[in-house]
């Protein structure tokens, strides 16, 4: 029900950000979804890809500190009031969002929102309960 | 010819000052080894009985005395009256976070005032001065010295302690400070933070007696010209008594150390042996007269050079260079003595590596010190409010155990310097010893 990602700290410095992504092309890894929260010293990268084991071995092996934290990856109907529902499903079970990003694809009809929950296994059960449709690693790497 | 608080004293002939000094070290020596065990001991180990000590001559005789000791023996060991005697305690910080606590007497209050006094009427302190005081009051030695030496003085005095500049400020011109007693970073932040406001022609400073902190010639000059004033460097410790150990004269040459009271040694760091004038050492001090906590021998760490050269002011009593730097890795932030083995304590209480750099910096003559850690795969989380919580523990962590804010970056894993496998844990981009 939810997807991997994940969360490299990226210390704010020139280069640091070029340098993991530099690891991840040299491993042969793909980006689904990608996005950077970052704070006055450091940055944490947030990444859902093609092959998560191998990325985090490549990360490893560089000595870089990530985290797996699973995510829901949820579709939302591209209409006026889409997201709105979703979230007033998760509001209505008592979950609490901690933030979004956005997976860009073109081969997509409706839009796909990464969705990082207190709890995601109850936020999938109740989103899935009300017939919102939520996308696996598999569904996500075909959209590369 | 100066301004002398004690001319009888300050101008004394050496013969006089030799004379003082043998009839009260002969005396100090007989008072450590009656009441202070730890002195009683270690001159029993090296055979040295008290009658041993028959003036300065015998001075190199005596066991050393360091901050390890001081903190070995916290609290009561190296207190050498009853503590009914004693009406005051000042603190200073230890090497690994346990306190260096020193006692006084009335006796040891009167005789630390009048060293201060005798620092402000050299810098041209009358009773008709108001002395303006914006050092720590509290555990500090600062704030109380340079009070009582006031006091003793008899001009008016504005205990303001630190910090809330607009308040200071705003006595400083109501009230006409003349005389100016702070650390030389919060002076010149006072001249810019004065300048900016406008006030320049409303402050009837003429003087500032500055010290607590290594300052270079250059901030010197810039204090004097920003605030119009005369600036005077003072030197001093807890472990002796605090400011006024040795003060600058107007001919700014080094800081008389007042030797009625306090014996000035320059040794090799490495062997102990005493060096000669002129030559570059560790400064020791033996407190002849001080009755609660005499120490005998007491290694400050700091690196200076002693000269008995004839001053133009009139004084006798001998000169210290500025501290010209530490034999240990002992730094003065904010003029607060933070010891990186403090910070190793507090970062390893709390989890967290002891892989960290200490970064000291000084922006617009302010002090800033920033500690990087390592980041680690338990401190890490998806959360950067997480994250950010844990920064904020441990920045809090270290004001407890420092006394200053300190700045906390995170950094990646295996940034940190290394030199010859060996981490580089200190920074200081300071530059603040000139040799």
């Amino acid at each position: 029900m939810t997807v991997k990602q994940i969360s490299v700290f990226v210390e704010n410095k020139i280069g640091n950000l070029a340098e993991v992504t530099k690891i991840l092309a040299d491993a042969g890894i793909n980006l689904c979804a990608i996005s950077l929260a970052d704070t006055k010293n450091f940055g944490v990268l947030r990444l859902i890809v093609d092959d998560s084991y191998n990325a985090a071995t490549a990360l490893k092996e560089h000595g870089f500190i990530f985290s797996i934290t699973p995510v829901l990856a949820v579709s939302v109907p591209d209409v006026p009031g889409g997201l709105y529902r979703i979230l007033t499903l998760l509001e209505d079970n008592g979950i609490n969002l901690e933030y979004l990003y956005d997976v860009n694809s073109q081969k997509m009809d409706s839009a796909c929102l990464i969705f990082k929950v207190e709890r995601p296994e109850d936020a999938g059960k109740a989103l899935t309960k009300h017939q919102v449709h939520l996308l696996c690693q598999e569904d996500l790497k075909s959209l590369i | 010819m100066g301004n002398y608080f004690q001319p009888e004293i300050e101008c004394a002939s050496r013969e006089q000052i030799k004379a003082w000094q043998d009839e009260r070290l002969v005396k100090q020596v007989k008072h450590v080894y009656e009441h202070v065990e730890m002195y009683r001991q270690r001159m029993d180990e090296k055979g040295i009985r008290p009658d041993d000590i028959r003036g300065i001559e015998d001075l190199h005789k005596l066991p050393f005395t360091t901050k390890d000791d001081l903190r070995d023996q916290y609290p009561y060991g190296l207190l050498a009256m009853p503590l009914s005697d004693c009406v005051r305690i000042q603190s200073t910080s230890g090497t690994t976070g346990r306190r260096v606590v020193a006692f006084y007497t009335q006796h040891d209050i009167d005789l630390w005032d009048e060293c201060c006094a005798r620092a402000i009427v050299a810098a041209g302190g009358t009773k008709e001065d108001v002395v303006h005081v914006c050092y720590g009051y509290g555990l500090f030695t600062g704030g109380p010295g340079l009070n009582g030496g006031s006091h003793k003085v008899g001009s008016l005095t504005l205990p303001m302690s630190s910090g809330n500049t607009d308040r200071q400020i705003q006595f400083m011109t109501d009230l006409g400070s003349t005389i100016l007693c702070c650390t030389p970073s919060y002076a010149a932040y006072l001249a810019e933070s004065i300048i900016e406001r406008g006030l320049r022609d409303k402050i009837q400073l003429k003087a500032g007696i500055f010290g607590a902190e290594a300052w270079t010639e250059e901030m010197r000059h810039d204090i004097e010209e920003k605030l119009g004033i005369k600036a005077y460097d003072i030197y001093g410790l807890t472990e002796i008594s605090g400011p006024g150990v040795s003060f600058e004269c107007e001919a700014q040459t080094g800081m008389h150390v007042n030797e009625d009271h306090f014996i000035a040694e320059v040794i090799n760091p490495k062997t102990g042996e005493v060096l000669p004038d002129g030559e570059k050492g560790e400064l020791v001090f033996t407190s002849i007269t001080k009755e609660a906590f005499p120490l005998l021998r007491y290694r400050t760490r700091d690196i200076c050079i002693l000269s008995h050269e004839k001053c133009s002011c009139g004084r006798t009593h001998v000169k210290m260079t500025k501290p010209l730097g530490r034999s240990d890795d002992m730094l003065i932030v904010k003029g607060v003595n933070v010891f990186p083995s403090q910070i190793e304590t507090v970062l390893l209480n709390k989890g967290y590596p002891a892989n960290y750099q200490i970064i000291v910096t000084r922006v617009n003559n302010s002090d800033n010190l920033e500690v990087q850690v390592e980041m680690t795969p338990e401190m890490f989380s998806d959360s950067l409010s997480a994250i950010a919580e844990k920064e904020k523990e441990l920045v809090s962590a270290l004001k407890a155990m420092l006394g200053i804010y300190a700045d906390v970056k995170l950094v990646a894993p295996k940034t940190i310097t290394r030199s010859e496998g060996k981490a580089v844990r200190v920074i200081d981009k300071r530059n603040l010893y000139q040799n």
